[in-house]
């Protein structure tokens, strides 16, 4: 069956999400991917909003972190603060973040383009909750498409936490040990982290995408983590869910 | 770790503060009011400003509309999950009416989530003229709780090691008793802030549907409140269950019953947001002209909110986004 990029990185994130285990999510992809991951292999997987919104039966893809979607049918509607200090207290085993740019370290920005910060080229939303869920959960999760003005040798702000500046650098800043940057999908590959320099490395190609592409689109030096794999494509059970189910009128899976 | 280079742009200090609350009355007496004098009143040049809900969820816009339609100037403001209520406020900068924000605090402002970024928010700011600050959701969150705390600061463990710190005004502080970093978020205690809720009283007592966001401690940490509701409701409803109020009367100054008070805002349970009219607000932001126009049809020329939702579409679109709301469109 055929699939589009988006819907091969919904998919891949879906499956990184264990039953049992806790997410934080936002709109978009990240929450197909927490939809589709709980009408698979993750039926227990508890979905959290930054909101409030805790553990919904979702009847459909919110609009907003906030709308009245996050909290349909669930367990909870809370404050943005009991959230976050589920968080904090080392509940959230796993968050989805994104941004304009990311770096090898897995930092994002998502403040402003360009190095003046009080008199930006573009002004950006800011952290919003990224930089706390950043700080609190696990592991974090990048879901975004591979282009060089995404993939950036240096942030022009760093607005949430990756490794920072490499290996320790995250508990010498005083963020809580054992937390990080795991995983970044895109439309190229799957991407992890090299257990000692903490640098960004590819884990595996996407059908018929070569390692030439990936560094091509890519500002900084990529490693390979050794025996590189090759992505499953995403299952006719995962597309028929995807589609029928999480998405049918296509407000993620048609953004490509 | 480096000082931040940020200014605070308020007062975090909580004995201040208790002087200010012991000052303001905490009698049960009717604050039923008009939005035009509520924000007339309690609404003054120079404040500092907190506005409820999430952006465009549970969103207070008809107070937000009358201070752009008061011309209130050179505001400080909160840019906590901003979207919409944004928006809205930037329309007072850059279209011929001074400077309605002078400096914003942001954690999220600008953007209106998936919906796309503002044009006029980003003119706004990218052309310089609002001091700005960077905190994230939370630390302004916590920066609440620790004013509906009495205290002048709280710890918590975000925001360390980014830039996001280092443009912010919080510190860092090492733990008395583990000798660990923490970040010290300094009290927010905002001059006013307006929440809109499901029902109140006529004195003040007011209950939520659905997620509270920070609305419980903003309540609490402002100096003066401003209370939207959907429906004012007998007092005898919130004796017969106190359990269900979350904002008391004696944190509220001024009660105004405005029905469908959240649109073009989702409002949990009652309507869900006006996608069609968000976009055209974002549509027409791009021309400055344009916007300019869009304005006086839709704020300024306006008397009231109730005229603003006539001109929107009135009852039956409001009829079609309860429908949404309650997915009727989804056969349910």
């Amino acid at each position: 069956m055929s699939y589009n990029p988006m819907e091969l990185m919904i998919a891949c994130a879906a499956r990184l999400l264990e039953d049992g285990k806790t997410v934080a999510v936002g709109t978009g992809a990240p929450c197909a991917a927490a939809m589709l991951a709980q009408r698979t292999a993750s039926p227990n997987l508890v979905i959290f909003f930054e909101a409030g919104g805790v553990a919904p039966q979702l009847p459909t893809m919110p609009i907003s972190v906030g709308d009245s979607r996050t909290f349909y049918k669930g367990a909870m509607a809370t404050s943005m603060a009991d959230v976050m200090e589920t968080c904090q207290r080392g509940l959230m085993d796993y968050t989805f973040l994104g941004g304009a740019q990311i770096d090898a370290y897995g930092n994002l920005n998502s403040t402003v383009i360009g190095t003046d910060y009080k008199k930006p080229k573009v002004r950006l939303p800011g952290s919003g909750g990224a930089n706390d869920l950043a700080s609190f959960c696990w592991r974090i999760l990048v879901v975004t498409s591979h282009d060089k003005r995404r993939f950036v040798d240096k942030l022009d702000f760093l607005t949430t936490p990756g490794y920072l500046t490499g290996p320790g650098a995250r508990e010498a800043a005083g963020l809580a040990p054992g937390t990080g940057p795991y995983r970044v999908i895109t439309d190229l590959a799957i991407l992890g982290y090299h257990d000692q320099t903490k640098r960004m490395e590819v884990i595996s190609l996407h059908p018929g995408v070569t390692l030439d592409q990936v560094r091509q689109n890519t500002s900084f030096e990529v490693g390979v983590r050794e025996p590189l794999q090759t992505t499953k494509p995403p299952t006719e059970q995962e597309l028929k869910i995807l589609r029928e189910e999480v998405d049918p009128h296509r407000y993620i899976i048609g953004r490509c | 770790m480096t000082t931040p280079q940020g200014q605070l742009f308020s007062d975090p200090s909580a004995n201040r503060a208790r002087d200010k609350f012991r000052a303001k009355s905490k009698a049960l007496v009717d604050k039923v009011s008009s939005v035009s004098d509520a924000v007339a009143r309690l609404v003054h040049d120079g404040d500092y400003l907190a506005i409820g809900g999430f952006g465009g969820a549970r969103l207070p816009t008809a107070i937000v509309h009358e201070i752009v339609r008061q011309k209130k100037q050179n505001l400080r403001f909160a840019g906590h999950t901003a979207t919409h209520d944004f928006q809205i406020l930037c329309a007072g900068n850059l279209t011929g009416r001074g400077q309605l924000l002078a400096r914003v605090e942001n954690a999220y402002s600008v953007g209106l989530e998936a919906r796309g970024l503002s044009p006029h928010a980003r003119r706004v700011i990218e052309s310089g003229a609002v001091e700005c600050t960077e905190w994230s959701n939370y630390a302004l969150a916590v920066r609440f709780k620790a004013a509906a705390m009495g205290l002048p600061f709280l710890p918590c463990r975000s925001m360390l090691g980014t830039d996001t710190f280092r443009q912010s005004a919080a510190r860092t502080i090492t733990c008395p008793f583990t000798g660990e970093t923490l970040t010290a978020l300094p009290a927010l205690y905002p001059d006013v802030a307006a929440i809109h809720v499901h029902e109140a009283d006529r004195f003040g007592n007011c209950r939520i549907r659905g997620t509270t966001v920070a609305d419980l401690d903003l309540a609490r940490a402002a100096l003066r409140l401003i209370i939207t509701c959907e429906r004012l409701i007998p007092t005898e409803e919130i004796r017969n269950d106190p359990s269900r109020t979350d904002i008391p009367f004696y944190c509220v100054d001024a009660v105004c019953e405005v029905p469908f008070g959240s649109y073009p805002g989702n409002m949990p349970y009652e309507y869900f947001s006006d996608e069609a009219h968000l976009k055209q607000w974002l549509q027409v932001e791009q021309d400055l002209e344009a916007f300019k126009e869009f304005l006086e049809e839709y704020i300024f020329g306006m008397r009231d909110f109730h005229e603003y939702l006539q001109l929107c579409g009135g009852l039956p679109r409001l009829q079609e986004l309860r429908r949404q709301e309650l997915l009727l469109h989804l056969g349910k």
